[in-house]
């Protein structure tokens, strides 16, 4: 029997598993399933063994269908294998799945189950994946909880071997795969004996060996395909029974038990609901809650969802069953029914049973499943006419499928603790809750369940942790909204959120408060106040940041507050709690060194002594609310719509107020006011040079430059600040740098990057952070009457000088991105440059989440509504996708053009003529163009005919479009690659950007194979052992591609030079940016003086490439950074991503130290060779000392308007 | 035969020459090196407590940054079993040193807390260090502290480290303590076995362009020697622990000197750092030579032979010849 106990979350009790009973892992990272793929690299890396006593092989491919590719190839010879994968991730393994399951071959499948992406991408769970899997010939088996995770795991790598059906096992993704509950774990032994040895010998003797050749994978022709698909079928047959065989001795090992349908419920249910996944746990709850209240109701779990056994299907259902409900986590638009539905009303059908079927759609996305709204479809089992596909937990105001239900219901035990805590992802807030459950679950002998909850943003990010913890083991996979306890972490929070819609009467508040506890009832809004009074509710305060900053602990707030939650919930005696969080500190931060360990324990130690409770006051005091979330003036969609979302009511919104194609207004991010800066920067108008670097290294668009004229400041705000333009040319004009305070996330790159000191104070510069709080209305006054401003001519200011770029208007602005991101100055750029004519095509990663993830979107348009237009399809195509863009364009400017020459007539052959013959190459002819198809649009409005109404919709494709496709290095160097490559072989002009990170940065920092030697990444702890690739050589090999390397802290005008040109070169072009990210673990503040480094140290020289140098017979290969001037270390040893291997492994670090050294030594030999070759190739060109003393005056395109 | 042999502190080693605490002997090889070209004893780079706290700290908030805020990256570096922050890969550098070399490894300390440096300097003999050096480098910029409290600190220090192990215990010092000579008594009276005389500070330097204060490294020089030659003559036959040079040796002339000033040790680094791993095989032969040709039998014959105690014209270590050399210097600019 097996005793040893955890509290581990779904993704490590799967994984746990699989690698146990694997020999080759093939890994690739896509949320929610990565952590699985990230515990096996982890373990191998650790030497762990599986049960046949070596260390599996844990390989990550370049993505999804080559992971599966690998897995096919690994089974075939012998191997056993895992993958693990979920949504887009398991469609790519789709062609494999055949080919594994045709070929009946045992292999194990684990998916964290996510939606697929349709009208919006979405990383949370849902049976979408592996519903669009059901047809491959893999068995699925569906896991309910954690624990099941575990359990069935092991019953499916048991079952493929002896079955020889590949198995595919799900559980839900995030609601299972990232809950923290109790776990009674498998040992080795258990696995041992559930594995059958003859079945994995038959396995090893059926692999492809010369010793004992076959030919596996054979082309068949008609004569013979039929009956040799037909032939698997026995296989399929007795799988069901194999499962359930191995399912009871499972139980016999364990004493956990399994079938393969589980009933649970009265004997005598006449109401039966059909479910598979997290939803069994609301829907257990709900049929013993309606049990003990006289009513007859059960549930039929389904786990082997494939092969389905109709006969133990049947035999499962009471007798006495009248009326079903099947509930599906998916959709599918068209069928007759969600297919877990449809296999119910077919296996009643063929086995003769007379029941009513309703079947419903639930839980999409992670669309919470409650009790409540479980009652809601038993009650409509109970009504004469039950609606049949139904919706339930949202609100179908369109087609009205949906089912009222009361949300007042619940299903939570008395003696079952619930806590919710509210905090910033940077606090610590949520690493303290999973410590505390872990505390609970092993000290206290009770059951606990953490469940943590975040927002889409990446920098200020809010986390809301859902706690339980009682006697009895706990099912509710849902969040709690019936709370004892409330922590809110930040003051902040209370202004713009009701954290205390969910306390319960006489619940316990916890509070982080820059007050005392005297103090701050005055300083809490109307709506707290009131419900404090109304719920007798008891409020506790500390400061916790003075406790923090007196322990040394900076903004890490995480063991104070923890500390005083054990205080006031009295979960365990005090020094037993403060005992026990002392030894979760050790065992979370024991790894950081001691003096990390001290502080805590410091911080532990003086919490109590800081925390009071507040007396409260009879009545409602306060003057205030709580903020709304956006403000009066945004747009009626922006208010009715992305407000609700804004404040966390998304769920209440109804079907009609969203958009049925996924189509969204752009520029809504203004409206979200987030102020997530402690410290703003503040400009000093003496000091300033008006340089612009600031502007342009902004990842956020919030300090901005204007020159204007003076009189515009009649109604300036007192403290607005002005000065006179440093421009010769604008010296009668006034100018003002502006931040917007309440959209800076405060990550300081524009100060570091600031050149201009004090003379008297070195420390002094032209722009200086100060405290937000007390600058936040004057400077939001200012940032208004700022905005008031018109934009600047942009045809007088020159386009590729640092100077003037600051000058023209950013259309992408205040995203979510990191505060510090390295990515968002390339595209804040690329809008301010082209973004009246932008088509983006971006590839999933970080920029489409920063660039696209509802709430609100930071691409934005100017004063004439024009403004990027943007898309992303998958992470694995953007290149193509965008390459479709272009043709569009190109086929609509085609078909425009045909039209304007056949009305030629009617519009005017003068306009016609201009029109069909304008120079676009430079802004000023784009800008001439868009006039005159203005004045087209005019005349035509004035016409009626199909020609001109035909027209009026393609007319815009006249104006020149720039596409670009963005991306990061993932998508670029390796799931889109062979489309990259492709795109980049069409000729097409389309510009690709890649920014480059050097690690998948959206999913946690894995290895791509843009990740240099020697750093340490996920997967490949151990330190990168091979060198990076060299994307912009790949790309040059064509010769008809411009190609870029950009590092913006390197060469800020070498980077607006590169956009530039390859914006004007009519042909596809490359530019690879590097992108600091929070993922090379340092401070993003020092972003820009890394990219510096990287590129005198020579890891990342400056090149362009340009083919409209060729036909000059000059060299197209320009090399535009000086040779190294400092040692790699120099660059490499200031990020941890490097530090790490050192201190691990200072021998592999040094060895991989040296390789890199002399990979840069190479690449620079190489670039310089190349650089210093003619025009034709032959050598005695230009040399490389002559370009490197001049690196930033390589001549770009031609500048435009007269400033310089 | 020329005896080069000298004593310092227990340590009986081949000749005075000693690679002092430098990246040099951070590697194994080069310990190997040094020991093959004749070096009698290598001090390891300083252990600075301090940095391992600033190390815990740093990782603690590179591996922290970005964590539990971002659905898909609830962290961003992989979470390894240790980082090692603590003293371990220092202590298995003092093992595989003590597993290459025969020569008397000794390693070095910067501790920053009482029981830092205790802790760490137990560590340190348990890893096979044949003696310690305290490497008592601080930059003492709280003004609210006396210099006697800086000296009692120091001085206990020295004598909890003392008691708490078996090996010999040097102490390096800097020039800039108001009292020199009481200073190096009280370090005898707590029981110091050693001093190395004197520490340089790496201080920053400015950069006028960028108005930025940057850390500057200048090598030693021999025109630093005079200044260790100065105190080591003084305090030479004065007190117990035996007395070690370090700071412009950079040639076997300078060795001499150091012997003759009373030193049982002369150390060496910018020497090495500009010339090489091989280069004490050269000042040995020098020092050989040297000795033959002026008739030495021993480093014994000379030591002490320019001290305070011993020199023909002991007023040039006092303030009388300060002023002597100061109005000569008027003289010869006029």
């Amino acid at each position: 029997m097996t005793k040893t106990m955890a509290i581990v979350d779904g993704n490590e009790a799967a994984a746990s598993v699989a690698y146990r009973a694997s020999e080759v892992v093939a890994i690739y990272p896509i949320t929610p399933s990565s952590p699985m793929g990230e515990l096996a690299d982890q373990w191998m890396v650790e030497g762990r063994k599986n049960i046949w006593g070596t260390v599996p092989q844990v390989v990550e491919m370049q993505s999804e269908s080559g992971a599966a590719g690998a897995l096919h190839g690994a089974l075939q010879a012998g191997a056993l294998g895992t993958t693990f994968t979920a949504s887009q991730g398991l469609l790519l393994m789709i062609p494999n799945m055949y080919k594994i399951a045709g070929e009946l071959t045992p292999a194990v499948i684990h998916v964290a189950a996510r939606s697929v992406a349709t009208h919006a991408l979405s990383i949370f769970g849902d049976h979408s994946d592996v519903m669009a899997a059901r047809q491959t010939g893999f068995a699925l088996l569906a896991s309910c909880s954690v624990q099941e995770a575990h359990d069935l795991a092991a019953i499916a790598h048991a079952s493929t071997l002896e079955a020889r059906v590949p198995f595919l096992h799900f559980f839900d993704g995030f609601r299972t795969s990232h809950e923290l509950n109790n776990l009674s774990q498998l040992s080795d032994d258990d696995l041992r004996a559930m594995i059958n040895d003859q079945a994995v010998r038959h396995h090893r003797e059926r692999a492809l060996r010369p010793d004992r050749p076959v030919l596996r994978g054979t082309a068949q022709n008609p004569d013979v395909f039929f009956q040799a698909r037909e032939a698997c079928n026995a296989f399929y047959l007795a799988c069901p029974a194999i499962v359930q065989d191995v399912m009871d001795r499972f139980a016999t090992q364990t004493g956990r038990s399994y079938r393969l349908f589980d009933y649970a419920g009265a004997p005598d249910a006449e109401r039966i609901m059909i479910v598979m996944g997290s939803a069994v746990g609301p829907v257990e709850e709900t049929v013993e809650w309606l049990n003990t209240h006289g009513e007859k109701v059960g549930l039929l779990k389904v786990r082997l969802f494939r092969p389905f056994a109709v006969q133990e299907f049947i035999d499962a259902l009471p007798r006495t069953t009248r009326a079903v409900a099947v509930l599906d986590r998916t959709k599918e638009p068209g069928s007759v029914g969600e297919p877990l539905y449809l296999d119910v009303v077919a296996s009643l059908a063929e086995g003769g049973r007379n029941a009513r079927v309703i079947g419903g759609r639930y839980g999409l996305s992670s669309k919470e499943f409650t009790p409540a709204m479980a009652k809601a479809v038993f009650d409509e089992l109970q009504s004469a006419t039950p609606r049949n596909h139904f919706t339930i937990g949202i609100r179908d105001d369109v087609t009205h499928t949906s089912l009222e239900y009361d949300p007042r219901f619940s299903t939570e035990r008395p003696d079952t603790v619930r806590a919710i805590f509210y905090g910033l992802g940077s606090d610590g807030t949520v690493g303290a809750n999973k410590n505390s459950i872990k505390i609970i679950g092993k000290q206290t002998g009770n059951y606990a369940q953490g469940y943590f909850v975040y927002d889409s943003k990446k920098a200020g990010s809010v986390t809301v942790s859902h706690l339980r913890f009682g006697p009895q083991p706990i099912r509710s996979s849902y969040l709690i909204d019936k709370a004892n306890f409330i922590g809110c972490h930040q003051f902040p929070f209370l202004e713009r959120m009701d954290v205390l819609s969910q306390a319960v009467p006489r619940a316990s508040v916890l509070l982080n408060v820059p007050f005392t506890s005297a103090e701050v009832w005055n300083h809490l809004p109307r709506e707290f106040q009131q419900q404090v009074i109304e719920k007798r509710l008891r409020v506790f305060v500390i400061d916790a940041y003075a406790v923090a900053r007196d322990t040394e602990m900076g903004r890490r707030i995480n063991t104070i507050m923890q500390t005083c939650f054990f205080a006031i919930s009295g979960i365990l005696p005090p020094a037993d709690a403060i005992a026990a969080i002392k030894k979760a500190i050790e065992q979370t931060y024991g790894n950081r060194g001691e003096a990390v360990l001290k502080k805590n324990f410091d911080a532990v130690d003086q919490a109590l002594a800081h925390l009071f409770e507040v007396k409260i006051p009879d009545r409602v005091t306060a003057a205030f609310d709580i903020l709304p979330p956006v403000p009066p003036s945004a747009s009626d969609f922006a208010r009715n719509v992305l407000a609700e979302i804004v404040a966390g009511r998304g769920d209440a919104l109804p079907v009609s107020a969203l958009p049925p194609d996924g189509t969204f207004p752009t520029g809504t991010a203004k409206w979200e006011k987030r102020n997530i800066a402690q410290e703003i920067p503040i400009w000093d108008e003496q000091l300033c040079i008006q340089c612009g670097k600031c502007v342009l290294v902004c990842p956020h668009a919030v300090i901005r430059a204007k020159v204007y004229d003076s009189p515009l400041l009649a109604n300036a705000p007192q403290t607005f600040k002005t000065t006179k333009p440093r421009w010769r040319e604008f010296e009668d004009l006034r100018y003002t740098l502006q931040v917007s305070p309440e959209d800076c996330t405060g990550c300081a790159l524009c100060v570091e990057i600031c050149p201009a000191k004090s003379k008297s104070e070195a420390r002094h510069k032209a722009i200086n952070m100060a405290p937000q709080a007390s600058l936040r209305e004057p400077e939001s006054k200012n940032w208004e009457f700022f905005l008031s401003i018109p934009e600047f001519d942009r045809s007088r200011l020159s386009h590729s000088q640092v100077k003037d770029v600051q000058l023209l208007e950013p259309l992408m602005e205040f995203s979510g991105a990191c505060a510090g991101c390295g990515e968002t100055p390339y595209i804040k750029l690329l809008t301010q440059l082209f973004g009246d004519r932008l088509l983006i095509a971006n590839a999933t990663g970080c920029s489409s989440i920063y660039g696209g993830n509802l709430p609100t979107t930071p691409y934005t348009t100017n004063a004439s509504g024009c403004g990027p237009a943007w898309s992303n399809s998958l992470f694995e195509d953007n290149a193509e996708f965008g390459l479709g863009m272009r043709l569009a364009a190109d086929q609509q400017t085609t078909y425009a053009r045909y039209l304007v020459e056949k009305l030629a007539d009617p519009i005017g052959g003068d306009l016609a003529r201009a029109i069909l013959e304008a120079d676009q190459s430079k802004e000023s002819g784009i800008t001439a163009q868009r006039e005159r198809v203005d004045e087209l649009n005019r005349r035509m409005k004035a016409m009626d005919s199909n020609d001109t109404r035909d027209l009026l919709a393609v007319a815009g494709s006249l104006v020149r479009k720039s596409v670009w496709i963005v991306g990061g290095d993932g998508w670029a160097y390796d799931i889109g690659f062979g489309g990259l490559d492709h795109v980049l072989a069409t000729g097409a002009n389309v510009n690709l950007l890649v920014l480059d990170t050097e690690v998948y940065s959206n999913t946690g920092g894995q290895m791509s194979k843009a990740t240099p030697r020697g750093a340490v990444a996920k997967f490949a702890m151990g330190g990168k052992r091979r060198v990076k690739k060299d994307l912009a050589m790949e790309a040059i090999s064509y010769g008809n591609v411009y190609v870029a390397r950009v590092a913006m802290g390197g060469g800020d005008t070498h980077t607006i030079k590169a956009f530039l040109e390859a914006e004007a070169y009519n042909g596809p072009s490359l530019i690879i940016a590097y992108s600091h990210c929070i993922a090379h673990g340092y401070d993003m503040v020092f972003g820009m003086n890394q990219q510096k480094a990287a590129v005198l140290s020579g890891y990342w020289p400056l090149m362009r490439y340009n083919p409209t140098l060729n036909p000059e017979g000059k060299n197209p290969f320009q090399l535009d950074s000086k040779a190294p001037s400092i040692p790699l270390k120099d660059y490499v040893y200031q990020e941890a991503r490097y530090t790490i291997l050192a201190r691990t492994n200072p021998e592999a670090a040094a060895q991989l130290l040296c390789e890199a050294q002399k990979d840069v030594r190479r690449r620079w030999h190489l670039y310089e060779n190349r650089a210093s070759m003619a025009g034709d190739g032959t050598g005695s060109g230009k040399r490389l000392e002559d370009i490197s003393q001049k690196p930033e005056s390589v001549v770009a395109g031609e500048p435009e308007g007269g400033a310089k | 035969m020329i005896d080069l042999t000298t004593q310092y502190m227990n340590l009986a080693l081949k000749n005075p020459l000693v690679a002092s605490a430098s990246p040099l002997t951070e590697s194994v090889d080069n310990l190997r090196h040094l020991e093959d070209s004749g070096i009698a004893a290598v001090i390891l780079p300083s252990l600075f407590e301090e940095q391992l706290t600033l190390e815990s700290v740093l990782i603690d908030q590179d591996l922290s940054r970005g964590a539990e805020e971002f659905a898909e990256a609830i962290t961003y570096l992989p979470n390894l079993e240790s980082y090692n922050t603590g003293p371990e890969g220092y202590l298995e550098l003092i093992h595989r040193a003590k597993q290459a070399i025969a020569i008397p490894v000794i390693a070095s300390l910067n501790g920053t807390t009482p029981g830092g440096w205790v802790r760490y300097a137990r560590e340190m003999e348990q890893a096979g260090a044949d003696a310690i050096e305290l490497n008592l480098y601080s930059i003492e910029t709280d003004m609210h502290q006396s210099s006697d409290a800086v000296e009692d600190r120091y001085c206990e220090l020295v004598r909890q480290v003392k008691t708490s192990l078996k090996i010999a215990v040097a102490v390096k010092l800097s020039p800039f303590f108001s009292s020199m000579a009481h200073m190096a008594k009280r370090l005898d009276d707590a029981d110091a076995d050693a001093l190395v005389l004197f520490n340089r500070f790496y201080q920053a330097d400015f950069d006028i362009e960028n108005l930025e204060a940057a850390p500057h490294l200048v090598l030693s020089d021999p025109c630093e020697l005079p200044l260790r030659l100065h105190w080591v003559a003084i305090l030479y036959g004065s007190i117990r622990p035996s007395l070690a040079i370090t700071g412009g040796v950079h040639r076997a002339e300078d060795v001499v000197k150091c012997m003759m000033a009373g030193a049982q040790v002369a150390m060496m680094t910018s020497a090495l750092l500009q010339n090489g791993v091989r280069y004490p095989h050269r000042i040995l032969d020098d020092l050989a030579s040297w000795m033959t040709e002026h008739e030495y039998d021993s480093i014994q014959q000379m030591r002490g032979s320019m001290s305070y105690r011993a020199a023909p014209n002991p007023g040039a270590f006092e303030r009388s010849n300060y002023m002597k050399m100061l109005s000569s210097y008027a003289l010869r600019i006029r």
